[in-house]
């Protein structure tokens, strides 16, 4: 230690993403984080393989296509590419947001429960600086998880079934490379569905000392949502349920594309992040921290 | 530096009250001066923690002001706290990170901790505390001890003007113990001001220069260690087999509070000369093998003090 250095330390303003570099290091090197998104590889592997045994040979789907699974699954046996838009029609109403729920409602309240935010804030980590590295990591985490679905997605489907050009939902063809750009548009629109949600749950991370409890509210709001969103009677606050325009990814598979639906997603998330995130700093930055 | 007459830490008024009602520090004024070990002294549930997370910017205070390095807390908590390495009520750690990772990440924490030294920075504060053999060990495996070496080594991961200790030494074994001993005293010499929360009386009157004392969320005394254990009045010691005895005739002499042992006989010292008091024993026929007055140790300060034991939750 060179103590005699003390008072020269002019810092750098880079040295504030110190924090940011630490927590993705902290959150991607976790068992934990790593489960998650194994589980959500998983995903595709089980749709994929279940459609191929479904299909025998592999020649053209069994029962005509008329069942309701997820979107776009009657599509795969011609298309692997197909398998990316199911996985991800699949995985976004609960593997993806429980995913997320776990990360965001962990990502105060954990440190709390641990103490380790004491001594982060003492550190001195800075409030508000603390909770942007939170965000931010969350964020990091929707995207991360949406695309490890979407590459195990084009993997397996790219082992399974043929692939070439492709047909949208509108019946014109476009070619396999555009479908592969389509394709990475749609998980990024995927990943930017799950910001509300992160938000939620890091506003519920500022309000208990206990992890675990963060982790479960923010999940069991997540599947109180879902459920308010498919009660018919409930039309008029649903627009307002941060889930409601999911499923509107698929609207990018047609030709033209249909932007309303999208843009209206965008907004919502917008908004949440915008309130849940406000919410999270006003009580986090006037927390009293007796953990 | 602009703490220098102020003082390290100086409060005024300090109090907090918790939601619920409960006045957890009332009123407190107290004076840390530079360059001194601080001990901080008071039994469990005395506020002595509340004041360290109000002086640590952790908690917000109901009223009153606290001053850190001369700057109000804690609205000054990023100027300040680079300079204050802290230890609040045990370590706390990343299991699942190594001894070492658990440190960058802390110094990561602080954004004016230079990144280009911060592996040289870790090292030499592991060394520090004796835990370099053990860095690359995930922290669950640690043993309370080590925990609590590698929570005074994340204290000691910057040069400092002011470290803040809250029972530096729980679950340390002896020979730990003796080692932050003479951590604290190396530092000490280095001219780093150390602020020390202990239960343990005898470890604030080895390394501490001056003392404050906490009852129920007031403060009771402050000053050099030296003149607070010289407030309290010694007691006269008198070793003799015939205590009965020798109870009675010192009670006749202006003994007060006298308590009876199984060969010694301890009171309050008479104002008259206490040669007087050997003679009238003497005389009585007493058989008087010792006498004399025992200094006050700072327990018998406290207890003075505080009127009641040490461990005894107020």
């Amino acid at each position: 230690m060179s103590r005699a250095e003390t008072a020269v330390r002019t810092p750098s303003p880079l040295w504030t993403f110190g924090l940011l570099r630490s927590e993705l290091a902290t959150t991607f090197r976790r068992w934990r984080t790593l489960a998650l998104l194994g589980v959500l590889a998983a995903v595709p592997v089980l749709v994929g393989v279940a459609v191929r045994i479904e299909t025998g040979d592999g020649s053209s789907p069994a029962h005509g296509g008329g069942g309701d699974g997820p979107a776009f699954i009657a599509q795969i046996t011609n298309n692997g590419l197909f398998l990316v838009f199911t996985a991800l029609a699949a995985t976004l109403p609960f593997f993806l947001p429980m995913a997320v729920g776990v990360i965001a409602g962990d990502a105060i309240a954990g440190e709390a429960n641990t103490g380790t935010l004491r001594y982060l804030l003492v550190a001195p980590a800075g409030r508000t600086r603390l909770l942007l590295a939170k965000y931010a990591t969350t964020m990091v985490f929707c995207l991360v998880a949406t695309l490890v679905v979407a590459v195990s997605a084009l993997t397996v489907g790219a082992l399974l079934f043929p692939l070439g050009d492709l047909t949208t939902i509108s019946g014109t063809r476009i070619g396999f490379a555009e479908g592969l750009g389509r394709a990475l548009l749609i998980a990024l629109v995927v990943a930017a569905s799950l910001t509300g949600l992160a938000a939620l749950g890091l506003f519920v991370s500022t309000l208990t000392n206990s992890g675990i409890a963060a982790m479960a509210t923010t999940v069991g709001l997540l599947i109180t949502v879902q459920i308010l969103d498919q009660i018919p009677q409930l039309h008029a606050i649903q627009p307002y349920l941060f889930s409601h325009y999911w499923l509107s990814f698929a609207d990018l598979m047609r030709e033209p594309v249909h932007w309303d639906g999208l843009v209206k997603n965008l907004q919502l998330q917008t908004l949440y992040a915008a309130v849940f995130g406000s919410a999270a700093w006003a009580r986090f930055t006037a927390k009293d921290i007796t953990a | 530096m602009d703490e220098g007459n102020d003082g390290v830490i100086r409060t005024r008024g300090l109090t907090k009250r918790y939601r619920g009602g409960q006045l957890a520090v009332d009123g407190l004024d107290l004076t840390v001066p530079a360059g001194s070990v601080f001990g901080f002294l008071g039994p469990n549930g005395s506020g002595k923690t509340t004041t360290i997370r109000m002086l640590m910017g952790l908690i917000e205070p109901t009223s009153g002001t606290a001053r850190v390095l001369g700057h109000a807390m804690p609205r000054s908590s990023r100027a300040v706290l680079p300079r204050v390495g802290a230890l609040i009520e045990g370590p706390a750690l990343y299991g699942y990170l190594t001894g070492r990772d658990n440190l960058l990440r802390y110094d990561a924490a602080d954004s004016t901790a230079d990144p280009r030294t911060r592996r040289a920075r870790v090292a030499a504060a592991l060394d520090r505390v004796g835990l370099t053999a053990a860095a690359g060990k995930k922290a669950k495996a640690y043993s309370l001890g080590m925990k609590q070496r590698l929570g005074l080594a994340a204290a000691l991961l910057q040069p400092r003007r002011l470290l803040v200790l809250d029972e530096p030494t729980n679950g340390l074994d002896p020979q730990g113990m003796r080692e932050i001993r003479s951590l604290i005293r190396e530092l000490a010499c280095d001219g780093t001001t150390v602020f020390l929360s202990s239960h343990l009386l005898d470890e604030i009157e080895q390394v501490c220069t001056h003392a404050a004392v906490m009852t129920q969320g007031r403060l009771v005394t402050q000053g050099a260690v030296a003149e607070l254990a010289a407030g309290a009045r010694g007691r006269l010691v008198v070793t003799t087999p015939d205590t009965g005895e020798a109870a009675r005739v010192l009670k006749e002499q202006g003994v007060g509070d006298l308590v009876v042992g199984e060969d010694r006989v301890t009171g309050d010292p008479p104002e008259r000369d206490l040669a007087e008091v050997n003679a009238a024993l003497v005389t009585a026929g007493v058989r008087v093998r010792g006498f004399g007055l025992e200094r006050a140790s700072l327990e018998d300060a406290f207890v003075a003090l505080t009127g009641e034991g040490f461990d005894v939750a107020g």
